[in-house]
């Protein structure tokens, strides 16, 4: 399974939704489908994109939040986990892709050179250790059917979701991104106003 | 306990009087009544941590969705979370009001928190965080709204030092 078919997947159901993923490969991906102000990219701070979407969960309670996540990440700030689990907002929904190594930080080196694997490639279970952190709802998917319904079924649900997807360590096509962190920092907020405008005003949620 | 609880609710207080809506924390002994104070609060959101630096993500999350927020922590949890104040808070500009127990400083009787208070103030320095501190009850009010009002107008990190002289009572000999 591959990360950009995953994010392809759910791309129009993003549209209402404030998200937050992490840098690297997701950011760059998400934004080769077509920029949007409600993506917010977390270009460094490993681990905090679940905190950030905690955050914007427990603020805004009518604005659904998804927030892309990775291995690498993830294990950067394991106790987060337990944080969303006892908040659980109902708002929240976390997508973990799970590569296995840590790939935009170099750990993808191509040319033969050994990868720097995270520990999930020997055997560390993200979805087992949400569930163990008190995450109950939270599953592990390993196809791209698997993660389109599972994924979209947590956006349209009411309840903090976990979807770790096993993906391939593939780099992207291309790392290119033209919007400053800044720029992308500032029309964020603006666009989470418009999110709640809209619900304000009875539109589509 | 001789943590003072009328300073404490000094200090809460002055914190809801600058539209703080969201707390995140980690107690330690001189939070304790702050804590409890956030958490009887029924306007308040207390998010209680696991680890610090989670506090820097909830806080950002927070303010991009209009919340005002403080975070409760010490010095060691200040310590903990510097990467998340330097590549999150400092790099995307984020206001935060960093409330900061200033252990490990003169009158310190716990071994164990002697060593961070020593850079304390140099760390806070060093990442070009504006910085006072809080000693006596009649200067929370008006420094807790003037860290606010330089946070939310700076775009940056804030922080004021709580300091022993505020938030400890020695019991009478």
């Amino acid at each position: 399974m591959k990360r950009i078919d995953c994010l392809q997947s759910i791309y129009p159901r993003l549209e209402d939704c404030a998200v937050v993923t992490i840098m690297g490969a997701v950011a760059a991906e998400l934004y080769s489908l077509g920029h949007r102000p409600n993506f917010f990219y977390l270009e460094h701070a490993m681990g905090l994109a679940s905190s950030i979407g905690l955050g914007i969960a427990l603020a805004r309670p009518d604005c659904k939040v998804v927030v892309l996540d990775g291995d690498g990440s993830v294990l950067m700030n394991l106790g987060g986990l337990t944080t969303l689990a006892r908040y659980a907002p109902r708002n929240l929904v976390h997508l973990v892709f799970d590569n296995q190594v840590l790939l935009s930080v170099g750990g993808g080196a191509p040319g033969g050179h050994q990868w720097f694997t995270t520990a999930t490639s020997t055997g560390t279970d993200l979805a087992a250790v949400a569930r163990g952190a008190g995450i109950r709802r939270a599953q592990l998917v390993e196809d791209l059917d698997d993660f389109t319904e599972a994924a979209l079924d947590a956006i349209r649900g009411d309840e903090l979701a976990c979807v770790v997807a096993r993906v391939e360590a593939e780099m992207p096509a291309s790392f290119h991104m033209d919007v400053h962190m800044l720029e992308n920092r500032f029309e964020f907020p603006r666009a989470l106003q418009r999110i709640q405008a809209k619900t304000a005003t009875g539109g589509r949620t | 306990m001789p943590v003072s609880v009328t300073n404490s609710e000094l200090v809460y207080d002055a914190l809801k009087g600058s539209g703080v809506r969201l707390i995140s924390a980690l107690p330690e002994t001189w939070l304790v009544h702050l804590v409890r104070l956030a958490d009887q609060d029924r306007d308040m959101i207390l998010v209680r941590l696991a680890k610090e630096e989670e506090g820097i993500g909830i806080s950002t999350g927070a303010h991009f969705a209009g919340l005002r927020t403080a975070l409760l922590m010490q010095n060691h949890g200040f310590l903990q979370s510097i990467n998340g104040i330097a590549s999150l808070a400092l790099l995307y500009k984020i206001p935060l009001l960093l409330m900061i127990t200033d252990r490990g400083t003169m009158g310190e009787r716990d071994p164990w928190q002697t060593e961070g208070g020593k850079y304390t103030r140099r760390t806070l320095d060093a990442l070009n965080i504006v910085r006072d501190d809080l000693a006596r009850p009649e200067e929370v009010r008006g420094k807790v709204a003037k860290a606010m009002a330089l946070a939310q107008s700076s775009l940056s990190p804030v922080a004021l030092l709580l300091q022993r002289d505020l938030m400890w009572e020695e019991p009478a000999a």
